[in-house]
């Protein structure tokens, strides 16, 4: 039988393990963003200006469809000027989105897009979005919020329809809009 | 075999401590484990009288005695007391005691630090338990902890989460202190493979909580941040993802319900062979059976979110991968059934809960099959069939298990039989009503009646009924172990062996053990003895 202090080499081995496996519970967030922007898991877009040179495919009809949510602590109304748009892939287009501020002080907004199907998250390509950056608002500001996008010709054969939807947040915590 | 030559109490003069020190300082591990056992049957029946609570409510359509928002925070309150109070503790209880006796140690390894595991728990709860009694109540998000929704809290939430903490740093003393006993105080001779299967069960358990307890110390920790110091792990405004905290929570929850089961293989692989009067039947392919169950519970996590959205290739994994734990499960149950062929069986309690354990939990392992199919889950998910599932493992799986091991060792603890008749009661009751409350729920769930709810349709209403009566039976039916342990004194002087075809080291000391056990090593001619 081993003397207690012989005890140690193993004793600190598993300690180690407890720590790096502490450290890994927080090494799954940033591997799970890079998941996420591979296979546009969650519905996962691009998050920054990309630029895509493709050749229309105009014998394909696409209906894009634009979803508005607010979240309950924001105290806007957002809402997309057109509910849906029939595109064609490899094709630029614009849709506007308007939002206003209800509140009588300045904020600070931020829209944060997702895609469904999941399928169709990778192939559909932001140019240029009021998402890409948080938004500031004066008070009682209304304003109309820009977007442009391209649907990849790569799009999978059976996906003819493709829904975005955007949430609405304030970006002042959670916590501090609870206690207002 | 000759037991009073190995270990007469030779140190008479180092017996106990007198008074509450003996149990506030205690660094022997047959105290530990039963203090241990003690606050885990103390938990169950705090949790017990919260379902209490919670099947009242049920037994007819309409509010009956709580309001809503109490009734959640009793199914989270629930959930977290059984889970983390009652069976897990339970299991390292039957760990403090029977594996230095099973391997032939004087102690576990880390004594000082036994004691610290053990009465961080009474602290760990007494802090979840205190949230009762603040301003906005207990936990009700559910004992899962999903974000946005458990960040709406009220004062109840860094308590939460600094309980949470608190039982994660225990399970992880605990488990440090079980592998390195079982790997460097054994026995000379006994060899990995020589290992009894419940220390064989318990060292891949203790694995598995170093592994995982860690990362559920971390996701409850983002969850801290996320509420009070501005980060967004989970938060989509400032780009992160609640859907994330649902991977991280899973990829802990699902190796921690093998946690809680892999040590009640471990139990009943010691029973059936005793009560068989054989060898356990492909001792090493349970070996390899339990390890391969332990590595499979790291790859399956999402089978627990199919409906959250996720692509087809990942839906298909997690249920192929799922589908695959039934392979060595199977080998596990063909191994027990093969133990019992052909044997000299008898049918004392501990062997009654042990059969009970293969038959039930292998229902409960059937519903999990059913749940395990990604297409048919997006209408199981979230109802009470999920609850009859988790419950068929958990009470007829894991506590008739801890009931099994706990009859079944009681003797040479006490050094006296337990009355048999009253604990063959216990077991028949206990049978009966776990099936009445629990078999209709498979029933409700197939029908649509969602989980956490404290109202429902009529449709829902007979099924109900019957599953209140029958929780109301088992809670009652309990109070007979209680019974059968406060006089457990009473009964016959129990011989050294206890049992006709027990084998193992456990049996070669005195019954009852007294303090100090294999204060040398027991020689390798007995204990190879005690494994033929």
């Amino acid at each position: 039988m081993l003397k207690k202090n012989e005890h140690r080499s193993l004793v600190v081995q598993l300690l180690i393990m407890a720590v790096a496996m502490f450290g890994f519970g927080f090494l799954l967030v940033p591997l799970y963003d890079v998941f996420c922007e591979i296979t546009g898991f969650g519905g996962r877009t691009n998050a920054v200006a990309a630029v895509v040179e493709e050749a229309p495919d105009l014998t394909r009809e696409i209906r894009v469809e634009f979803v508005t949510t607010v979240n309950e602590y924001a105290q806007f109304e957002f809402a997309a000027d057109a509910d849906s748009m029939t595109v064609s892939p490899g094709k630029m287009y614009y849709a506007t989105f308007t939002a206003k501020n209800l509140a009588a002080v300045q904020k600070v907004a931020q829209a944060v897009p997702s895609v469904a199907p999941v399928s169709a998250a990778e192939h559909f390509t932001k140019i240029e979005c009021f998402c890409f950056t948080s938004q500031e608002f004066m008070a009682n500001e209304e304003r109309a919020m820009p977007l442009q996008f391209i649907v990849n010709p790569d799009l999978p054969d059976y996906v003819d329809t493709i829904t975005l939807q955007y949430t609405f947040f304030d970006t002042a915590p959670v916590a501090a809009n609870l206690e207002n | 075999m000759n037991t009073a030559a190995i270990d007469i109490p030779h140190h008479d003069d180092h017996g106990p401590a007198k008074g509450i020190g003996r149990w506030l300082f205690s660094t022997n591990h047959k105290d530990i484990g039963t203090m241990y056992l003690i606050f885990s049957l103390t938990m169950f029946f705090i949790g017990g009288l919260m379902a209490m609570v919670i099947r009242s409510e049920l037994a007819i359509p309409g509010l009956q005695f709580v309001h809503p928002e109490f009734f959640n925070q009793m199914t989270t309150m629930h959930a977290l007391i059984m889970v983390f109070g009652a069976i897990m503790p339970a299991f390292v209880g039957l760990a403090n005691w029977m594996i230095p006796l099973q391997i032939g140690a004087p102690d576990m390894a880390l004594p000082r630090m036994n004691n610290w595991s053990f009465w961080i728990l009474p602290v760990a709860f007494g802090i979840l338990l205190s949230t009762l009694f603040m301003p906005g109540g207990s936990p009700a998000g559910g004992w899962t902890m999903y974000p946005p929704l458990v960040l709406q809290t009220g004062d109840a939430f860094p308590f939460l989460i600094f309980s949470v903490h608190l039982m994660g740093l225990s399970s992880i003393m605990g488990a440090i202190n079980i592998i390195v006993t079982v790997i460097n105080m054994r026995a000379p001779d006994m060899t990995l493979l020589k290992m009894p299967m419940f220390v064989w069960t318990w060292l891949i358990t203790a694995y598995l909580l170093i592994a995982v307890m860690p990362v559920l110390a971390g996701a409850v920790t983002m969850l801290l941040t996320d509420q009070f110091f501005d980060t967004s792990f989970f938060l989509a405004a400032g780009g992160g993802d609640p859907v994330m905290f649902q991977h991280i929570f899973w990829f802990f929850g699902h190796p921690e319900v093998y946690i809680m089961i892999l040590p009640a293989f471990g139990v009943v692989s010691e029973i059936i062979p005793t009560f068989s009067r054989k060898k356990l039947f492909g001792h090493d392919s349970m070996v390899y059976a339990a390890s391969c169950i332990a590595f499979l519970s790291f790859i399956v996590w999402a089978h627990h979110m199919f409906t959250v959205g996720m692509p087809l290739t990942g839906q298909l994994f997690f249920m192929f991968a799922t589908m695959l734990i039934a392979v060595p499960t199977g080998v596990k149950i063909f191994n027990w059934v093969a133990t019992m062929w052909r044997g000299a069986m008898t049918f004392e309690t501990p062997m009654l809960f042990s059969l009970a354990f293969v038959f039930l939990f292998t229902i409960g392992g059937f519903s999990g099959l059913m749940l395990a199919v990604a297409p048919a889950d997006v209408q199981y998910h979230d109802t009470y069939f999920v609850v009859a599932h988790f419950h068929y493992v958990l009470v007829p799986g894991s506590v008739f298990a801890i009931m099994a091991g706990a009859y079944y060792w009681l003797p040479k603890w006490t050094g006296h039989m337990y009355n048999e008749t009253l604990a063959k009661v216990h077991f028949w009751a206990s049978t009966i009503f776990v099936n009445i409350t629990f078999f209709p729920m498979h029933f409700l769930g197939l029908a649509g009646m969602p989980r956490r709810i404290p109202d429902y349709s009529t449709q829902f209403a007979d099924f109900n009924t019957v599953a209140s009566i029958g929780a109301i039976g088992f809670g009652l039916s309990q109070l007979l172990f209680v019974w059968v342990l406060l006089t457990a004194k009473k009964g016959a002087k129990a011989s050294d062996r206890v049992w006709e075809g027990a084998h193992g080291l456990e049996w070669t000391v005195p019954s009852p053990a007294p303090y100090h056990t294999f204060e040398t090593p027991p020689k390798a001619r007995i204990a190879n003895e005690a494994f033929e």
